[in-house]
């Protein structure tokens, strides 16, 4: 019962903070919106590709894509100081049969843009390519069929189609600056989100636990018979429900304002945040007892939050020194990161997830002890 | 002693290496008020906050109700007003003594009536819905003596409760604490106003980390020959220096 009385208690004191309320519901959306506007700013904007030895029915082809310009160079060599000089975004080097593609990829919308143009235009070119071939194929054999004794015949058509199969150009890529998986928004937004839900209960909880110490009343709260795991579950519940709403929030905004699909089920992200809004709640507990005032709370942003973003998973580990990709294995947002990825894009279940689940309710199990823990500071029962 | 309340037994308590209370001995009986007083940083707080477990003692030992300190369940029939008025600011008069009602398990059905008794006891019935941001000092020192006051506690632990408070609601406070004494419950008060000392059973001098005199207010103005308890503390600091 005084679980639910101080759950009540939290809830109401935050509802009255018109401030932190802004700041957990709206900045979200906010910074999504911005981004929304800047992602949809850059597919608009125009690609200029560059051309070597490339047949012109291809590079044709590539002009009349949407915000494509295409520019022809006579050798590799000019194009490169071209996409140096930033006068073309990447270019297309054909050698044989086989492309090299070369982007900048200082905009991975630009990279992206390019990638499926030129898919468009190989695939068109093949297709006139083919029909032409095949044109001329089916007047030669037509001819010649008649000309040949119906037994030969026969086995010609059979053996047709075997015959008619086109080795594919390989295609190799290029990146200037970073790889592939350079900044992609999609793979962004779940740890993103992630980002948020740890970020806001983080700090609000980890703010309101210190104002509770310092002005006293944790003293006073604890010099009645309540139970010392009766106050961290209090807090626990009514910041679990506080990262619903805000979860709820940011996946509404994800899918109207960025029109992101999500392809799973919206309410395993949802379990998924809520558990990771009780890591940073607990998380923030933790922490604000090392802290005297709010400024010192604050001091734990770059030392805490931070890096967080960097061991997420939006930065490429793979190439990284082992002991880097060890830090990552504490770094709940992580978890969660990969989780929401797996729910948002595959569309798939819970259960596809009971390794990120479990490393999480560890952290939350380990944390919550700490802190039943730690109030024994306050009181020695 | 079967009717000790408190008993306090040879207490020690360092911060680090400051000893702020060397050898601490008092007792506070059922229907008794016991002050004390001593000048400030003599560690009245810290004896009260080790009586009741906040603290852990480094010697000695703190007896509430015949048990040993820290005992969490004995704190349902503690009254505790901390020094600071320690209260959610966010929320209304009513919404923090309702909070620490039911903190202390006080029953739903006598929740209202609580309340409303120990508003009147402090004079904030007309302020209970406003919230605490706008209290004056003083109201926040009443809310705060009234949270202490609810579910009627056998004991009251009240440190320094009428700081800030004016003079007619001091007296009207010290009806009702007589009146509590009356019915057969104790408090323990520490306070700086020497005239509200003489108001107590007994007074208990701490100085030094020692209670240096425990006696009633009579018996210890007739002890060091002066006539008010503010000339004892006078001499008695004079005298320890
Ligand atoms: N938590 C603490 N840590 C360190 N020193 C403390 C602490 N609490 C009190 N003290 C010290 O103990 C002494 C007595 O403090 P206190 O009991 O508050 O005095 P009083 O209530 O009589 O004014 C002071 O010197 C104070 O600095
Ligand atoms: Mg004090």
């Amino acid at each position: 019962m005084r679980t639910f009385a101080i759950m009540r208690r939290v809830l109401k004191e935050m509802m009255r903070d018109k401030r932190s309320l802004a700041l957990m519901f709206l900045a979200p959306i906010l910074v999504l919106w911005l981004m929304s506007v800047i992602f949809t700013a850059n597919s608009t904007t125009s690609v200029k590709i560059g051309t070597v030895g490339v047949t012109t029915s291809v590079s044709t082809n590539l002009d009349q894509v949407k915000h494509i310009s295409v520019h022809h160079y006579v050798s590799q060599k000019k194009a490169k100081q071209a996409l140096k000089a930033d006068k073309i975004d990447s270019i297309i080097h054909k050698t044989g049969d086989d492309y090299s593609l070369t982007y900048a990829n200082t905009d991975s919308s630009k990279t992206s843009a390019t990638r499926m143009a030129f898919k468009t235009a190989l695939t068109q070119a093949n297709i006139n390519q083919m029909k032409l071939q095949l044109g001329v194929a089916h007047q030669t054999i037509g001819k010649l069929q008649k000309t040949l004794p119906a037994p030969v015949q026969k086995r010609l058509q059979s053996q047709m189609p075997k015959q008619k199969k086109a080795t594919a150009p390989q295609i190799t890529n290029h990146y200037v600056y970073g790889d592939s998986n350079t900044g992609f928004f999609d793979k962004m937004l779940p740890i993103l989100m992630g980002f948020f839900v740890f970020f806001f209960v983080f700090l609000i909880s980890g703010m309101a636990l210190l104002k509770e110490r310092t002005s006293g009343t944790l003293s006073r709260l604890l010099a009645t018979p309540v139970k010392r795991y009766e106050i961290v579950f209090g807090y626990m519940a009514s910041y679990g429900i506080l990262a619903i709403f805000q979860t709820i929030i940011i996946v509404m905004a994800t899918i109207w304002l960025l029109g992101i699909e999500v392809v799973g089920n919206v309410l395993n992200i949802i379990v998924i945040n809520l558990i990771l809004a009780l890591v940073a709640l607990a998380f923030g507990i933790l922490l604000s007892t090392f802290a005297n005032s709010e400024f010192q709370m604050v001091q734990f942003i770059p030392v805490v939050i931070i890096p967080q973003i960097f061991f997420s998973g939006i930065i490429p580990m793979d190439s990284m020194a082992s002991w880097i990709k060890d830090i990552s294995y504490i770094i709940p947002i992580k978890y969660s990161g990969d989780a929401v990825t797996g729910i948002m894009m595959q569309g798939k279940n819970l259960s596809s997830f009971g390794l990120d689940i479990g490393v999480l309710l560890i952290f939350l199990v380990v944390l919550t002890f700490l802190n039943v823990r730690g109030l024994k500071r306050y009181r020695k029962v | 002693m079967a009717d000790a309340v408190i008993d306090l037994k040879h207490l020690v308590k360092k911060f680090g290496k400051q000893t702020v209370l060397e050898d601490v001995n008092l007792t506070v009986m059922k229907k008794q008020i016991v002050g004390l007083i001593g000048p400030s940083g003599a560690g009245k707080s810290t004896v009260i906050k080790t009586a009741l477990g906040m603290e852990v003692a480094d010697g000695g030992s703190a007896t509430v109700f015949g048990q040993v300190m820290p005992k969490r369940k004995l704190l349902a029939r503690i009254g505790y007003m901390a020094q600071t008025d320690a209260l959610y600011d966010s929320l209304s008069g009513r919404e923090n003594l309702k909070f620490f009602a039911e903190m202390k398990g006080i029953k739903k059905t006598e929740l209202g009536e609580s309340i409303d008794h120990v508003s009147s006891v402090v004079d904030l019935q007309d302020d209970l819905d406003k919230r605490v941001s706008g209290y004056s000092g003083g109201m926040m020192r009443r809310l705060s003596l009234a949270i202490a006051l609810l579910g009627n506690p056998e004991l009251l632990v009240l440190d320094e409760p009428t700081v800030g408070i004016d003079p007619a609601l001091r007296r009207q406070i010290w009806q009702e604490l007589d009146a509590i004494r009356d019915e057969g419950r104790s408090i323990l008060i520490t306070t700086h106003v020497m005239d509200e000392a003489e108001l107590t059973d007994k007074v208990a001098l701490l100085l030094g980390g020692k209670v240096i005199a425990f006696d009633e207010p009579v018996a210890l103005k007739t002890q060091y020959r002066v006539d008010s308890i503010e000339n004892v503390f006078l001499k008695a600091e004079g005298e320890f220096k």
